[in-house]
């Protein structure tokens, strides 16, 4: 069951429409009123389905506007949750120019958050300046491993990356389960699933009374890291070269192994960031079901920006308004806010379409 | 604890854990005979397992529930035939679109449902067999549902292997171009397939929820879905070996849930993590050899030339 290549420089070009009647719009126009058509087609679909089972469409869509754009704590709501698409998208993305489909974000979150949360406890006494760095390095090394075990077995015995990705997603929450009701568990606190408190040297630094935190610099930073990767080096050109046909580049004496490998722990060690700054920024500590479901809409993020890096900025902000709104629902209208989860599926279905449709015009 | 009386426990309960992902992987392994890999299993289950729990607590009819819990997985599964199909969409990211509407349409409508009390089915002890020392109550004390997903196993395999749908089934699976030269529908028997696997799926969800469980709440096939998926590339999309690691797979939930009764002092979250860390470990050691019997064409997108 090998993944199929997923050939992002057909994707790119962009398609002329020949003997389309009207006005013909520049393709950065068109490409945006694609965007602005498929999430608003999804909005629809979305209030149509409510409407269907007796909700208030109205109400919903009013609890998603308020919840996170009426209001400068909405706004900045929407930057927190941004973090963690942001950094799960590169996880999906980097992986996906090899053709590649990891679905393993959301478990790689849970293994850099523990990473980080063991040097929090342990080393939290050293200075910020230190300890800050450490923290990113040990949230990147735990997500790497836990990709790294998708990498290698996926190059050696060739398991396949999505299903073992996804088996490895559970273990993971298990055994941040495990930690904080066992070993790990608040020795002072009430009997609640979680750690002790982080000592404040190990709490990131957040922008003015608000709830943002360095994480967006971090997560900004890495999508740069990774626009340049691509761009400007060697191994992002080879690791283009596997992308765009693995059997040649196989053959042309690169170690497509090593890039499969190299590939998936890199991407996995963004998610891994994104674990430890959720435990070090909104949480203060780690405590069981820590990501709820980001490295699934981390996916979605980077599906949606065809693994562009600047796209995924702009995505990540789209689908956190969603998600931020979505949390409303509950609240403005009534409705569990895992209903907003129908929207995302509507979303990853006309993006999928779309795209299909795409490609499959362009090769023929 | 008495040993034999916990191996009875543990092996009994290992049928009874495996029924429901019996019927998913069955659906499975039919949709990928046909070339595509349904990983929307998940949330076809999840959709059985809410709409057929709801059925039942609104009409009281088990039976009732247990149907239209499997058309709901066969409906959502459309989307999935729709993409992979008509869209030409990769197959793997596909399915993901199925989990993220099952995750919250099922909250959504589901909610209600989450304290109901509801009757479900129940064990039928089959008359004398089910009386044979240790044999009986680990293979004859089950609900109708787990007798119904085992006598699925060689009923799908004749339809595979001794008729002429299996036969068109596979021919599509190993080379739509071919099957399509003579004659046959791949993009039609595509659908047919992924909407088949879609019911099996909800068939397997409203199992978990009408007879084992006999609750519902939020998220309750918690990934065993994807197991399905796993246990299909480890059976090496043949029913019969298939079950096989169904067995081994409920063996493992089974044997999980037995340890934690004992409180011999392992933590439970430890203990849960028994069934996937199987799942990865038998793919691990046998996924590479399976390998030789995948279908030629599975995965592979849809084409324009169909």
């Amino acid at each position: 069951m090998s993944a199929t290549n997923v050939d992002p420089n057909a994707i790119e070009t962009p398609v002329p429409v020949p003997g389309r009647i009207g006005i013909r719009l520049p393709n950065s126009l068109r490409e945006v009123w694609n965007y602005v058509w498929t999430i608003g087609l999804a909005l629809v679909l979305f209030g149509i389905l409510l409407a269907l089972l007796g909700k208030d469409p109205i109400r919903a869509y009013t609890a998603i506007y308020d919840g996170a754009l009426r209001d400068s704590y909405g706004w900045s709501e929407v930057v927190v949750k941004m973090i963690p698409f942001i950094l799960t998208a590169l996880a999906v993305a980097i992986p996906a120019r090899l053709g590649l489909i990891n679905v393993g974000g959301e478990g790689q979150i849970y293994i850099g958050a523990v990473f980080a949360s063991f040097v929090a406890l342990k080393f939290g006494a050293l200075p910020p300046v230190i300890l800050i760095p450490l923290l990113v390095a040990a949230g990147a090394l735990g997500g790497a491993l836990w990709g790294g075990v998708v990498g290698l077995t996926r190059a050696v015995v060739g398991l396949n990356e999505t299903i073992s990705s996804l088996l490895l997603n559970y273990l993971a929450i298990l055994m941040v389960d495990m930690l904080v009701h066992g070993p790990w568990k608040d020795p002072g606190g009430p009997n609640w699933a979680y750690t002790a408190e982080f000592p404040v040297n190990a709490h990131l630094a957040t922008f003015g009374g608000s709830r943002i935190s360095l994480g967006i610099v971090f997560a900004l930073v890495s999508v740069a890291v990774y626009f340049w990767l691509f761009r400007y080096t060697r191994w992002g050109y080879k690791m283009r070269v596997v992308g765009g046909n693995a059997e040649a580049a196989s053959r042309s004496g690169i170690r497509v192994n090593w890039y499969v490998i190299g590939a998936l722990m890199l991407g996995a060690a963004f998610a891994g960031i994104a674990g430890m700054v959720e435990v070090t920024a909104i949480q203060w500590r780690l405590r069981a079901g820590i990501s709820n479901g980001y490295g699934y809409i981390g996916f979605l993020v980077a599906w949606l920006a065809i693994q562009k890096p600047g796209r995924i900025i702009v995505m990540a902000a789209i689908v956190s308004i969603v998600s931020v709104g979505g949390d409303m629902l509950q609240i403005g209208a009534g409705l569990p806010s895992s209903t907003v989860n129908i929207l995302m599926a509507f979303i990853l279905f006309l993006v999928l379409r779309n795209q299909g449709l795409t490609s499959a015009k362009e090769t023929s | 604890m008495d040993p034999i009386l916990f191996l009875r426990f543990v092996f009994a309960g290992a049928i009874r854990a495996g029924a429901p992902v019996m019927y998913a992987s069955l659906g499975e392994t039919v949709t990928e005979r046909a070339g595509i890999v349904n990983l929307g299993v998940e949330g076809s289950m999840l959709m059985g397992a809410c709409i057929g729990f709801m059925t039942t607590a609104e009409t009281g009819s088990a039976w009732l529930g247990f149907l239209v819990g499997g058309l709901a997985g066969a409906v959502v599964s459309l989307m999935h035939a729709y993409l992979v199909v008509h869209a030409r969409a990769n197959q793997l990211a596909s399915g993901l679109v199925l989990l993220f509407f099952a995750l919250g349409f099922t909250a959504l409508v589901g909610r209600p449902y989450v304290s109901v009390q509801i009757g479900g089915f129940d064990v039928i002890a089959i008359p004398v067999l089910s009386e044979i020392p240790f044999f009986g109550p680990v293979l004859f004390r089950h609900d109708i549902l787990t007798y119904i997903a085992y006598l699925l196993v060689p009923l799908i395999w004749w339809v595979m292997y001794r008729t002429r749908w299996g036969l068109a089934l596979r021919a599509v699976g190993e080379s739509r171009v071919v099957a399509f030269s003579t004659g046959r529908n791949p993009a039609l028997i595509a659908y047919a397939a992924v909407f088949f696997s879609g019911l099996m799926a909800g068939f397997g969800g409203a199992q978990l929820s009408l007879a084992y469980t006999h609750f519902w709440v939020e998220g309750m096939t918690n990934g065993i879905g994807f197991i399905a998926v796993a246990l299909v590339i480890f059976g090496m999309w043949h029913p019969a070996r298939v079950m096989l690691g169904v067995l081994l797979f409920g063996g493992a939930t089974s044997l999980q849930l037995q340890l934690q009764t004992l409180e011999i002092g392992i933590s439970p979250f430890l203990l849960q993590m028994l069934p996937y860390l199987l799942t990865l470990s038998v793919l691990l050691l046998w996924g590479q050899a399976s390998k030789r019997a995948m279908p030629a064409e599975l995965g592979v997108t849809f084409s324009r030339n169909g």
